[in-house]
């Protein structure tokens, strides 16, 4: 019925089971638009967001997709301004998982903001001294970049391909690609590293705090850095479901070597910065306000946040998926590799939950205890909300796109159609 | 975002923030209108008619 539309030499399931996977997840999807419509109608008192939660599970998520999207800025750069050519059979699933992690992120600030309407705000009457205007900033024309970047794989549709003005037009968007993607790695490097700004400048916030350079804090860079180390790993981590989920080799393993090895040394070196910084701020910053490292680990309520959660981030999903990246021998193995880049996945969600979470969990003044959050199922149900879109365009792009240039090559068809 | 708006300074803050904003939007408003200009002029010329060379 659609075969017209699926790329040449590849195969894909009958129209039936699609439509079935496609109203599976749609479900999911439905929940979470009836959860976003009840926000905006109801107002934020759906939520269980407070005085002491500014921030809750919806920023949580905010950075966390963003920080796993960094993988699409990176392999570009990679790509295109540092010339690692046997990327080319990545970027593709890079970009388009970039732009469902950068479209779910606008899609729940849309919901977080409250006030939908004067959203434009933050762009017309611009503050200038704030981090978050730069993120708006850098968040929206990046977002633009990844829509520049994902066209051109939406223009190559058998269909699409065969009229000649949007032939052209792919033609001329990808000649001139290294430019949109140098532009993304310059708003990319802000954006990201505004994020980590945010907690990094709160003074009134001992957990969050840190000293830096100029007028940026240690985060700022810390951010963009992860972003770039664990960014990589969770296209991995898409690109390994992918094929689990199609029963099918997608990318050949030199390429996925290559970008796990790149990212294990990203990786590496972060999370040495990372150890330096958290030691630093431990024995140094928080100190001079008058803290010790385990005020900010203790007498709280189930031990939430205790020191379980810097040895997970750090260790368990910091040094060692670093480690087994950086060794060619545990690389190789695409068991152990899968299990590496799930654990930085897990590790760069974890370090953006400390810091948006934990942050405000933390008594500030002598005589407060420890603030409670635990999110309504709206919050809940608005943060799935982008998985199941996340699912759908991916579903979609995989059956009528090349996604995978290497997919004809890996999985011979008898006949070749 | 423009000098016409009432809180807008003429300091080093507005001219960098909003220079980077306009420098970023300008790269990709002109990266794109090329694209578009070209593919209307090659099309016009007849080109992209054989498809015989893949991208990526």
């Amino acid at each position: 019925m659609d075969s017209a539309l699926i790329p040449k030499g590849v195969k894909r399931c009958s129209i039936g089971q699609f439509a079935l996977w496609i109203a599976v997840v749609g479900a999911v999807l439905l929940w979470g638009v009836w959860a976003m419509l009840l926000c905006y109608f109801r107002g934020l008192n759906q939520t269980n967001m407070n005085n002491a939660y500014g921030f809750a599970l919806w920023i949580w998520a905010d950075l966390a997709v963003i920080a796993l999207g960094g993988g699409a800025f990176f392999t570009g750069l990679l790509r295109y301004i540092f010339g690692k050519d046997e990327l080319k059979h990545i970027i593709n699933y890079a970009v388009l998982i970039g732009f469902i992690c950068y479209s779910s992120a606008l899609l729940i600030l849309a919901i977080d903001v409250g006030q939908p309407l004067r959203a434009w705000f933050i762009f017309w009457h611009a503050n200038v001294h704030s981090m978050l205007t730069e993120v708006a900033f850098c968040l929206t024309c990046y977002f633009g970049v990844l829509t520049i970047e994902y066209v051109p794989l939406v223009l190559e549709n058998r269909q699409i391909d065969r009229l000649p003005f949007f032939h052209n037009l792919t033609h001329n968007m990808h000649g001139i690609m290294a430019l949109f993607a140098a532009t993304g790695a310059f708003l990319s490097f802000f954006h990201q590293g505004s994020l980590g700004g945010v907690s990094g400048v709160l003074y009134g916030r001992p957990f969050g705090f840190r000293t830096g350079l100029l007028v940026w804090p240690w985060t700022f860079f810390l951010y963009t850095w992860s972003a770039a180390a664990c960014g990589p790993c969770f296209t991995l981590f898409i690109t390994r479901i992918t094929e689990m989920a199609t029963c099918k080799k997608l990318v050949k393993d030199s390429v996925v070597e290559l970008l796990a090895k790149i990212a294990g040394w990203m990786l590496l070196t972060y999370i040495v910065a990372k150890i330096i910084d958290t030691v630093y701020w431990a024995a140094v910053t928080a100190p001079a306000m008058g803290l010790t490292l385990m005020d900010f680990y203790s007498n709280n309520p189930g031990s939430a946040y205790g020191l379980w959660i810097l040895i997970a981030e750090v260790g368990v999903c910091g040094v060692l998926p670093a480690v087994m990246l950086v060794a060619p021998g545990i690389r190789s193995n695409p068991s152990m590799r899968f299990i590496a880049v799930t654990l930085a996945v897990i590790g760069a969600c974890l370090n953006r939950w400390v810091m948006v979470l934990q942050v405000q969990a933390v008594p500030v003044l002598p005589f407060e205890g420890w603030f409670g959050y635990m999110p309504s199922w709206q919050e809940i149900a608005t943060t799935i909300l982008p998985v199941a879109y996340g699912i759908i365009l991916i579903s979609l792009s995989y059956r009528y796109l090349p996604v995978f240039p290497q997919e004809q090559e890996l999985n011979p068809i008898e006949g070749g159609k | 975002m423009f000098p016409f708006s009432f809180e807008w300074v003429w300091d080093m803050g507005h001219m960098v923030f909003m220079g980077g904003l306009w420098y970023a939007l300008g790269i990709l408003g002109m990266g794109l209108t090329f694209c578009i200009i070209k593919a209307v002029y090659d099309t016009v010329q007849g080109k992209g008619g054989d498809h015989g060379h893949g991208h990526h």
